[in-house]
């Protein structure tokens, strides 16, 4: 118990004093998260919006492949990046492995298509109620998913806010495509599953208790998104 | 520009899922006038605005109109307004930019004509019912359309609103646009009909002057639909 006291207090004198080990794993984490959602919107979201709105042979393979991804471990996806970027796989010439850009590229695919399937299921929605009007006005199909996109922008907001946290809380992929290398490839996840076995109590729980916080305030911005739309009468 | 106007209609007909929903219908539409489409409920007066707006392919007859591209010079207003979620401003900025207006000055000549200068920066869709039809309207009017199709625009308002939809119908009217609306409303289509195009069961009954259609309807349907024994 008193271990446990003592590895609370020394977590919140990391946090409170900004110890740089701990800072640097944040702030990797929160770069690799970050990039990840931006690659993973900037591709999901027109995919979403082609599948939604597109008649084209070879869809619902698409719409299956892209629903498969997602029921997909993210261990096994961490699995498969690997084998690629593995010095013997395809793009093993490139020299990813073990770097945080092929932990961006893991997260990447993992959220990929959750908000593919978000962004298509919305801006289907939004063409029943707005497809016609669009006709009408005489809107072409790239513009027309163009407004789609941007009328759905609140509850696209939301599902990049979902994919952001379901990134961050991520570990299996990150940790095979990662390696959890100190001040390389360490993140919070990787960083909590490894080092608490390694004696690193107060540095797991401090990373812990930022995750919590990380995760309350995706939550709350939802939340808030969701307030924001209903008062302008956007949802 | 050469006008879309008169429009030749010869045996136009629409079926879907096995189903003949308009068949037979011939009607000359001339400049000018106000058509009003009469017809009880499910008669196929939305589905007849959709074909002449280009909405939906005729799957019999034809449609002739005196310019190519007519759907560029035409504007439709829906029973339920239909309103981006942006500012009751944007929202006809956005109609006009896509028929390659880019004039700001239009959009506050629409919201003055339509009484909605106060609200332009309001989002449009937490304006009541009746104000998000006159945006429709203001949308429609901004473009400055050779013809305007209405589908039962004031279905769903108040008499106020109504009312008000009316005037602002009849100002675009004054203003030289030809108006095509629909209404099961026996009352508007007697304060705003120049001519009368009843539809019964998919078919174009009987077209025909306003005067003439209240005064003596000649078809059965049309007496029934008059006293009220058609429900709409
Ligand atoms: N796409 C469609 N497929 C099948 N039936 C339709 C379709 N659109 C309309 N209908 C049917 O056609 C008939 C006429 O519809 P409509 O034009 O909406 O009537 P109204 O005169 O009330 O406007 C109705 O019975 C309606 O159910
Ligand atoms: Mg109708």
């Amino acid at each position: 118990m008193d271990e446990l006291a003592q590895a609370a207090r020394l977590a919140l004198r990391l946090i409170t004093e900004f110890d740089s080990a701990l800072v640097d794993i944040i702030a990797r984490s929160l770069l690799v998260t970050a990039s990840a959602t931006v690659l993973a919107a900037a591709l999901g979201l027109p995919l979403g919006a082609l599948l939604a709105l597109a008649r084209f042979p070879g869809r619902q393979m698409l719409l299956v492949t892209v629903h498969a991804l997602m029921a997909l471990p993210p261990v096994v996806l961490g699995l498969l990046v690997y084998l690629v970027l593995s010095r013997a796989g395809p793009l093993g010439f490139l020299g990813l492995l073990y770097t945080p850009t092929a932990m961006i590229i893991a997260q990447t695919l993992l959220i990929l298509p959750i908000l593919a399937a978000l962004a298509s299921q919305q801006i289907e929605e939004l063409a029943r109620e707005y497809g016609e009007l669009l006709r009408s006005l005489g809107a072409g199909p790239w513009h027309a998913a163009a407004t789609l996109l941007w009328e759905g922008r609140f509850a696209l907001a939301t599902a990049l806010l979902t994919g952001f946290g379901r990134a961050a809380g991520e570990v299996g992929a990150v940790m095979i495509v990662g390696g959890n290398i100190d001040r390389a490839t360490r993140v919070m996840t990787t960083a909590i599953a490894l080092e608490t076995g390694r004696g690193q109590l107060a540095l797991a729980l401090a990373l812990g208790l930022v995750l919590i916080a990380l995760g309350v305030g995706v939550t709350v911005a939802t939340f808030g998104l969701r307030a924001l739309a209903r008062r302008l009468s956007a949802a | 520009m050469s006008a879309i106007l008169p429009l030749t209609v010869e045996g136009l007909g629409f079926a879907a899922g096995g189903e003949t929903l308009l068949a037979g219908i011939g009607f000359a539409l001339r400049a000018g006038m106000r058509s009003v489409v009469l017809g009880p409920n499910g008669a196929g007066k939305s589905l007849l605005l959709r074909l002449l707006h280009g909405l939906i392919r005729p799957t019999a007859g034809s449609m002739r109109w005196s310019a190519p591209e007519p759907a560029r010079v035409q504007a439709l207003v829906f029973q339920r307004p239909v309103l981006l979620r942006r500012s009751v401003a944007a929202n006809i900025y956005y109609a006009l930019e896509l028929r390659g207006v880019s004039d700001a000055g239009r959009v506050d000549e629409a919201l003055a004509r339509t009484g909605l200068t106060a609200l332009a920066d309001r989002p449009a869709r937490v304006l009541s019912g009746g104000e998000q039809q006159r945006l429709a309207l203001a949308r429609a009017w901004a473009t400055r359309p050779e013809l305007l199709l209405l589908d039962e625009p004031t279905a769903n308002l108040d008499p106020a609103a109504t009312r008000a939809v009316e005037e602002i119908v009849a100002a675009i009217h004054a203003a030289g646009t030809k108006i095509v609306m629909t209404t099961h409303d026996l009352g508007q289509a007697r304060r705003l009909a120049d001519e009368v195009l009843f539809l019964h069961r998919g078919r174009l009954v009987e077209h025909r002057p306003a005067t003439e259609f209240f005064a003596a309807p000649a078809s059965e349907a049309a007496r029934a639909f008059l006293k009220g024994d058609l429900p709409w």
